[in-house]
């Protein structure tokens, strides 16, 4: 399956939510699944739910909007016939208590916001930085978890809406992001049969970030070696040279293998399909790097 | 660069075959004495930073070096992998009361008899627990209720289970009354404690008094006068306010946060003090602060920006531990390597090309990582870098090796 294949794997629902554990480079799977949707002439929407300016500097020709409970709180509300008791809630701050009130209200909201958007029409693909991975269960269960508390009102009606765009494998999917190491690993096991179980939303592809380009050959130790010891016999290298090489090649390939390891073990766990994310030799991402991730997406057009 | 989908049956990469890493790391360490220092005389050790930093190993494994080296250590820990509580020797896992790890290079206890505790005075002790919020939270209540029948109130009551659950800040809180619970009890001499991935603007040292703000709160100091006839009348100038939320969140919703404010009756004064009390103890010079971050900017930035937190009041950060660095190999720098890649393979020597092209992308990531790294030594001089392993750390010797590149081996 090549590159444009998986993106349309990737895009194949109007929202994709990005989710995974801390550190794994969720924001970097968004600006690059952004960057890759834009270039195919999509009209994307990047969301993200904490204020961090990370986003923007990825991919700073795109549309970034950040959506903060309190605000879509406050803003449905007054979108839903609620507009002086918004005000004076708001003035009040008894709009923390309605979200302490009713557990999970503020994930609703939120999760409505981001309905409404799809439902406006003005974007091909919504591309959602998630949460981390426990909370993207809390966030993504809140809608069902609202039912069985609210009986009626609004807020209930909201529930129900978000509920069938969650269930719809058209309209949303969610995109789990680790990396190729076991305690990512086993937490994206056990986020995916938890979102599947409690939310019964669509999973789409599992991005495997970060893997570590090395060439196959530095799996052979004795070769790996063996080319070193002749390359310093014939004077190609120094004894100091030999050794970096040595402790570089021997870093690489262990972390390969264990990459490989951790690969083979999501495969057995998960019956998704796998995409894999190369590494880049930074430290950080910009955005010229997410350009390159993004070109293993397929044709460029522009 | 290898980037593509695929199914999820067969093999990846059928060539390499995964196998147990040894051997040393190319990278040399001996440790940060200073930090060695801090696991045996501080009496707390507050680990903070952003989530996936490896915080919670960190914790542990300062925890397990200062066992090692004599004291009476709990870590408590915040949502631990299940593989570091087996790396712990924990098979059972962790609960919300502290249980004893066996150390791996511990002697076993000797039943020679009572009088025979040569060897055993000195040796230390660790132990480990998992923060239950809502455990502590039932905890915290009992405290302060005039009665079981108040305690039983409030805990049973809907309302609270979900501030227990998810108020912003309340895991904080909890954090902080468990440190303060096990710095109280006599077992231990020292408390690390892994703090819970921090979120925008919210602040471990404000934790404590969480729930006395949420209690000062104005709709809620409403909700809290005393009504004259008991708990079926409310404050008459609360409910219009009370209608407009009873409309949106539904009457049940509403009908349980108004017993859980009328149930607190009474207890606040003891909030209030015991509030002031952890504050104290997070002030304490005896507490250290131990900020971790990775080599990349975003978490750099989430350390930098908690040590403002702690400047802000007047604390200075102990230390700060990076973890996952790539390791620093030869003397070189990245163009050299690369430089030497191209000549390799313009002679058609594409193998030694390879070897040059790793250590290159190796360099790289190593030199971007220190510019990364370079704000957090505006706040600290202390940074102690812990390499990146061959493997994943799921055992004692994982570990042990952690261990080592923290605060070196004993007695060196």
């Amino acid at each position: 399956m090549g590159g444009s294949d998986s993106l349309a794997l990737l895009t194949a629902a109007r929202v994709v939510i990005v989710a995974g554990k801390g550190g794994v480079g969720k924001s970097t799977v968004t600006a690059v699944l952004a960057r890759a949707a834009a270039r195919r002439g999509h009209r994307v929407l990047v969301v993200e739910l904490d204020d961090k300016p990370a986003l923007s500097r990825l991919i700073p020709d795109l549309e970034v909007r950040t959506i903060v409970a309190a605000d879509a709180l406050e803003e449905y509300l007054r979108d839903h016939g609620f507009a002086r008791i918004a005000q004076r809630l708001a003035a009040t701050g008894v709009i923390d208590v309605v979200g302490t009130a009713a557990p999970g209200i503020d994930d609703l909201v939120v999760l409505g916001k981001i309905k409404h958007l799809e439902r406006s029409g003005a974007y091909d693909l919504i591309v959602v930085d998630g949460p981390a991975a426990g909370h993207a269960i809390t966030m993504l269960g809140s809608a069902v978890g609202i039912l069985e508390a609210v009986g009626s009102g609004p807020v209930r009606t909201q529930a129900i809406e978000v509920l069938e765009m969650l269930r719809d494998a058209r309209r949303c999917q969610v995109v789990l992001v680790t990396i190729a190491e076991t305690t990512p690993v086993n937490e994206l096991v056990e986020t995916a049969f938890a979102l599947e179980d409690r939310v019964g939303v669509q999973l789409g592809p599992v991005i495997v970030n970060g893997l570590a380009a090395v060439p196959a050959w530095l799996d052979d130790d004795a070769m790996v070696a063996a080319v070193i010891a002749d390359m310093r016999d014939a004077g190609r290298i120094d004894e100091q040279e030999a050794r970096d090489l040595g402790a570089a090649a021997a870093f690489a390939a262990a972390r390969h293998r264990l990459q490989v390891g951790e690969l083979e073990r999501l495969a057995e766990l998960l019956p998704l399909p796998l995409v894999g994310l190369a590494a880049l030799p930074v430290a950080g991402v910009d955005a010229v790097g997410i350009d390159r991730l993004a070109d293993a997406f397929g044709a460029v057009e522009s | 660069m290898s980037v593509g989908a695929r199914s999820g049956n067969g093999p990846f990469a059928a060539e390499s075959v995964p196998g147990p890493i040894t051997g040393p790391l190319p990278d040399t360490a001996t440790g940060s004495a200073f930090l060695g220092s801090v696991i045996a005389e501080r009496s707390v050790v507050v680990c903070c930073g952003s989530g996936g930093v490896g915080k919670t190993t960190t914790a542990a494994v300062l925890g397990r070096e200062a066992a090692r080296r004599g004291r009476r250590v709990v870590v408590v820990t915040i949502d631990p992998a299940r593989r570091l509580a087996d790396a712990l020797g924990l098979a059972g896992g962790l609960g919300p009361d502290p249980v004893r790890v066996t150390l791996a290079d511990e002697r076993p206890a000797t039943t020679d008899g009572p009088d025979d505790s040569s060897g055993s005075r000195d040796a230390g002790e660790l132990w480990a627990m998992m923060l239950d919020p809502e455990e502590m939270f039932a905890r915290v209540i009992a405290d302060h209720a005039s009665d079981p029948d108040q305690v039983a109130r409030i805990t049973a009551n809907r309302f609270a289970q979900t501030i227990a659950g998810s108020l912003s800040g309340t895991l904080e809180y909890m954090a902080t009354e468990a440190l303060y619970r096990l710095h109280g009890d006599e077992r231990f001499d020292l408390v690390v404690v892994d703090t819970p991935p921090s979120r925008q603007a919210l602040d471990f040292l404000d934790a404590p008094g969480v729930l006395i703000r949420f209690l000062d709160h104005r709709v809620f100091r409403l909700l809290m006068v005393p009504t004259r006839r008991g708990l079926g009348v409310l404050n008459t100038a609360a409910q219009p306010i009370l209608r407009a939320i009873g409309r949106i969140v539904g009457s049940d919703v509403l009908a349980d946060a108004v017993t859980f404010f009328q149930a607190f009756a009474g207890m606040e004064a003891g909030f209030r003090e015991r509030a002031r009390r952890v504050d104290a103890l997070l002030h304490d010079e005896r507490t250290a602060y131990v900020l971790v971050a990775s080599p990349r900017f975003d978490t750099v930035d989430e350390a930098v920006w908690f040590a403002h937190q702690l400047e802000r009041h007047g604390i200075p950060v102990t230390a700060a531990v990076i973890n996952r660095a790539h390791p620093v190999i030869g003397t070189g720098d990245e163009v050299h390597a690369r430089r030497r890649a191209d000549e390799a393979r313009a002679a058609d020597e594409g193998r030694l090309g390879d070897l040059w092209g790793v250590l290159a992308d190796l360099r790289a990531v190593a030199a971007a990582e220190l510019a990364e790294v370079a704000p957090l030594g505006a706040v600290t001089t202390q940074m102690v870098r812990v390499p990146l392993l061959a493997t994943d750390v799921h055992d004692a010797a994982g570990l042990d090796e952690l261990g080592t590149y923290l605060v070196g081996e004993i007695g060196a």
